[in-house]
């Protein structure tokens, strides 16, 4: 390439920082939203590179449903010792004493309880006035309509209809009494960027990306691993495939795909032929039509 | 190498290209896009089922649903907010922004264009170049895009006429010869059938140029670009420890080395860099658009909103700038108030001077209007409370634009390009308009001795400039000082805001320019009446500390005298007689010192005056006694 010219990656690193840097700047209780999924790897590995070499100016709060893969935990905890993060976990802990599960409350008001109104509990907590979150506009079509800074009322709510422009690199960060933005740095960043910069970066993100004997039920066309408390259906069989994930959730809602693929490289190399989108193996996404910008009005990330 | 091994480091050299889309409702952009993903295999094979479903069984897919995302859109069938998606060839990542056609959302079309490096615009075949055509072209040039790819789309429906081509041509290159565009190129296509938009159509063998795609690859654009002109406007202080102040912030322009000998603007201290640093180590140099963080050779004070330049290379410091503005507040512009601006990372307050113009988009003609409304645009003078460092959009994109937020609502209402100044005399004028000559120093040519006019007088000519909140007591003083001066003999005139408002000033009002045109006069009188001998007694409110030091330097700071009249705000309202406070609480008044304007307290006056506790004839003594200590009343006989 030319002299002074970037790629593209590099295009996306220095904007994704340049957000950081603004969040930090300009509020004055902001918040990283760690889902310990690759997204987030990616995002705490930025925000590293933006306040290099002091330690991040805002906490990481984990949206917890207690439903996550053990090896998602196990991660979490290891990235919060080595980078000396500040942690919250933050559960709806009356919806999670009451049995919360997808399986009788159905995967809309179990994601509902467990995930958006434990978010808006855990930012309310904290009176947190941003939220930097992982959503990148590729993966569904109302995230593409996303700003960088997204506006959330009082309750939460995004107005899609109404969104503030949003010109160059100027982000207005104004806010009233209670409300708050959520700002997504990886806005413009495909899932294949993802994983070239994991390659890249040499970011460590959790194994259960990675392809290896696991036990999983197939249902309809996902492949839903055995796990905690997932329960069978009747007629369903415990199998034992090679499979990975692409996207992580709650391990009774985020099914695998057969893949072989067991490091970053093949990944990639499975990416390029590859043309189903990420999110199709999340349930809840599919589950009507329009159902993330219904959840995503609601104050869902 | 393995295959992949090759694909990465292939893919790690890919350049970026932003691009958006405009044109009119309907014209058929969102269905270029879909077909420009469809036809280089970038769409998920789960999208297009799902949208596939979305179709009725004898249908085609609508390819525009892939891009309008939004449940209200999808049932109206338009776009209303911009939609970003991405694709990439082996040469290139593209980031799309397709935005909407309709004129509700202009705003909207803005946001996706104002960081492309390409437009593709639009044009139906069979309506032609439309008043929403013109508009967002007109907004592409605006926003400083270089390179329009007009797409006559829809030519499945006038029978691939060239004719039809032809006319529309000629029709939009002439109406782009008045935009600053340099580089233009139309094509015909169908989006629906994939006419000349990933493959080239055999069905129009008269076209002989590029497809869609292959413009998009093949286009230049690095060269836009600024290296010239460093600017790094300061975003965030790291400090790691007591004694280690990182710089971070993004190159807007230029390229910045360690060793580099800088300057941070406002202040005028010079240093030097002395790393430029990253989480990956130090850099031998950064650049467009990299986000690194700067350390400096000495302890300067530095802090967000700042700007490191070269000291050989500086942008525009300046309070006063004119702007080509995109009005998309949904309540009109108000030249009565104040708005904050910001721009690269300064937050200030700017008031509107004057609209130049509105365009009227359609024929780029100049309309005079008194403000712009929803979707106007227009030329603005703008003056901000604190110098801005900018330089025109044209040559900077960065530290030539603007938004203005509304302070009540939070809302985003304008985007501003900064143009070149215009010569002095059309900028409307400030206190210090032009910085030199100042009055102390500029060639008098009367006859008169300054100092016989002392020996007659028996005073050395002064300016007593008495500030204070509205009901302070300011007049009580001004007018017991008066008298007391003429009793004892001296001669003294007083310049008060009521006279001067209702006389000299009537055609000011109460903006930020105003207020600073209206102490500028002022200044201008007392200094006249200074060198014709006379004392003056100055009572103005003059809120801000900058705006006062400019009055002294107007009228010479070795005549120049500041008193301040003390009083609490309470104090000020419950003694107020003019009704100033209630008008402003009921919002029929702005800008009111103390209320929804600040006041800054002056740093060193020659007197202050405790209204609250101290009786008027004992502050005038005071008063006296300090201009006798000063020299200025030589002893009566
Ligand atoms: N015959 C024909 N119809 C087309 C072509 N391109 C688009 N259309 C149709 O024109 C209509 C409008 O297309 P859209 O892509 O939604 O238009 P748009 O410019 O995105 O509209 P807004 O975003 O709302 O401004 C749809 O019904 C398309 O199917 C074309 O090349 N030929
Ligand atoms: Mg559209």
């Amino acid at each position: 390439m030319p002299r002074y010219s970037i790629s593209h990656l590099m295009q996306l690193e220095a904007e994704s920082i340049h957000v950081m840097r603004e969040v930090a700047a300009e509020f004055e209780r902001p918040v990283m939203l760690y889902s310990v999924g690759k997204d987030s790897s990616v995002m705490l590995h930025l925000a590293r590179k933006a306040f290099y070499p002091q330690k991040l100016p805002f906490p990481l709060m984990h949206v917890d449903t207690g439903y996550k893969f053990e090896e998602m935990y196990d991660f979490r905890r290891r990235m919060a010792e080595e980078y000396e993060a500040d942690l919250i976990v933050h559960r709806n802990e009356e919806a999670i004493a009451a049995g919360a599960n997808p399986y009788d409350l159905g995967t809309q008001r179990c994601c509902g309880l467990l995930k958006t109104q434990a978010l808006l509990d855990g930012l309310s907590e904290g009176r947190f006035d941003a939220a930097l979150g992982g959503a990148r506009r590729e993966e569904e079509k109302s995230r593409a309509k996303e700003r960088f800074f997204s506006f959330r009322d009082r309750f939460g709510q995004w107005d899609p209809k109404n969104q503030r422009p949003e010109l160059w690199n100027l982000y207005n960060c104004r806010i009233g009494q209670e409300e708050s933005i959520r700002v997504f740095p990886l806005s413009n960043w495909t899932e294949l960027d993802i994983w070239m910069y994991i390659h890249r970066e040499d970011i460590p993100v959790v194994p259960l990306y990675f392809a290896r004997e696991r036990e999983v039920v197939v249902r309809g066309e996902q492949l839903i691993p055995l796990e905690g408390q997932a329960r069978l259906l009747p007629g369903e069989t415990p199998r034992s495939m090679v499979c990975r994930f692409r996207t992580l959730g709650c391990s009774p809602c985020t099914g695998a795909v057969r893949s072989t693929a067991a490091s970053v490289e093949e990944i990639i190399e499975e990416m390029m032929v590859e043309r189903i989108s990420e999110r199709s193996t999340r349930i809840i996404d599919h589950d009507q039509e329009g159902s993330m910008e219904l959840k995503k009005r609601e104050g869902y990330f | 190498m393995t295959d992949i091994q090759t694909f990465l480091t292939q893919n790690e050299e890919k350049e970026l290209l932003r691009f958006s889309t405009a044109g009119s409702v309907d014209d058929g952009k969102s269905t270029l896009i879909g077909r420009l993903l469809a036809d280089s295999k970038n769409i998920y094979e789960d999208h297009l089922a799902s949208l596939k479903q979305l179709a009725r069984k004898d249908e085609t897919p609508d390819l525009a649903l892939l891009l309008d995302g939004l449940k209200a859109e999808r049932e109206q069938g338009i776009t209303i907010d911009v939609a970003y998606r991405y694709f990439s060839t082996p040469r290139r990542k593209f980031i799309i922004a397709d935005t909407p056609g309709h004129e509700q959302y202009t705003r909207n079309m803005a946001t996706g264009a104002s960081g492309a490096n390409l437009a593709i615009v639009l044009v139906d075949a069979r309506h032609g170049v439309l008043t929403q055509t013109r508009r967002h072209a007109f907004i592409t040039s605006l926003l400083g895009i270089q390179h329009l790819v007009v797409a006559v789309n829809k030519m499945d429906m006038v029978d691939y006429s060239e004719a039809v081509f032809d006319d529309i041509r000629r029709t939009f290159l002439d109406y782009a010869a008045k935009l600053n565009v340099s580089d233009i190129r139309l094509v015909p296509v169908s989006a629906l059938e994939g006419d000349n938009v990933v493959v080239k159509s055999d069905r129009m063998p008269w076209y002989h140029g590029q497809t869609v795609l292959d413009i998009l690859e093949d286009v230049q654009f690095l060269t836009d670009r600024n290296l010239v002109d460093l600017r790094f406007p300061v975003q965030y202080v790291i400090r790691p420890h007591q004694n280690a102040r990182y710089y971070a912030g993004s190159v807007l322009s230029g390229v910045v080395r360690p060793g580099d000998e800088v300057l941070v603007l406002p202040g005028q201290n010079r240093t030097r860099v002395k790393s430029v640093s990253s989480f990956d180590g130090d850099l031998e140099e950064a650049y467009p658009p990299m986000s690194v963080s700067l350390q400096l050779e000495d302890e300067v004070d530095v802090s967000r909103g700042d700007m490191i330049v070269h000291p050989k290379n500086l942008p525009h410091v300046d309070r006063r700038f004119e702007a080509m503005m995109v009005w998309m507040g949904e309540a009109p512009m108000d030249p009565s108030r104040h708005y904050l601006i910001k721009q690269t990372t300064q937050t200030a307050r700017a008031s509107i001077d004057h609209v130049d113009y509105r365009i009227d988009v359609d024929t780029l003609h100049k309309v005079d209007v008194p403000h712009l409304a929803l979707n106007d645009i227009g030329r603005v003078a703008l003056t901000s409370n604190r110098p801005l460092f900018h330089d025109a959009y044209q040559n900077n994109r960065l530290t030539g634009s603007f938004i203005l937020v509304d302070y009540l609502t939070n809302h985003t209402v304008a985007a501003g390009m900064i143009i070149d100044r215009l010569p002095e005399d059309r900028v409307p004028m400030d206190v210090d308009a032009g910085s030199e000559p100042r009055a102390s120093t500029s060639k008098r040519s009367s006859l008169v001795d300054p100092d016989r006019r002392i020996a007659r007088y028996g005073q050395k000519p002064c300016t007593i400039w008495i500030t204070g909140l509205v009901g302070s007591g300011k007049s009580a003083v001004t007018f017991g000082l008066e008298a007391a001066l003429y009793e004892e003999g001296y001669s003294v005139v007083v310049l008060d805001s009521s006279v001067v408002r209702n006389g000299l000033s009537r055609d000011l009002g109460f903006s930020a320019a105003d207020q600073a045109e209206n102490l500028r006069r002022v200044a201008e009188c007392a200094r006249v009446l200074n060198d014709a001998g006379l004392i003056v007694v100055a009572s103005f409110i003059s809120p801000s500390e900058e705006g006062r030091r400019q009055v002294a330097e107007r009228i010479g700071t070795d005549r120049y005298m500041e008193v301040f009249v003390d009083a609490s705000l309470d104090w000020c309202r419950k003694h107020d007689t003019t009704g100033c406070y209630v008008k402003s609480d009921r919002g029929l008044l702005r800008n009111l010192a103390g209320v929804d304007y600040p006041y800054e307290r002056p740093n060193d006056p020659a007197v202050k005056v405790a209204t609250e506790t101290d009786p008027v004839d004992r502050s005038v003594s005071r008063i006296i006694a300090v201009l006798k200590e000063r020299g200025y009343l030589l002893a009566r006989p």
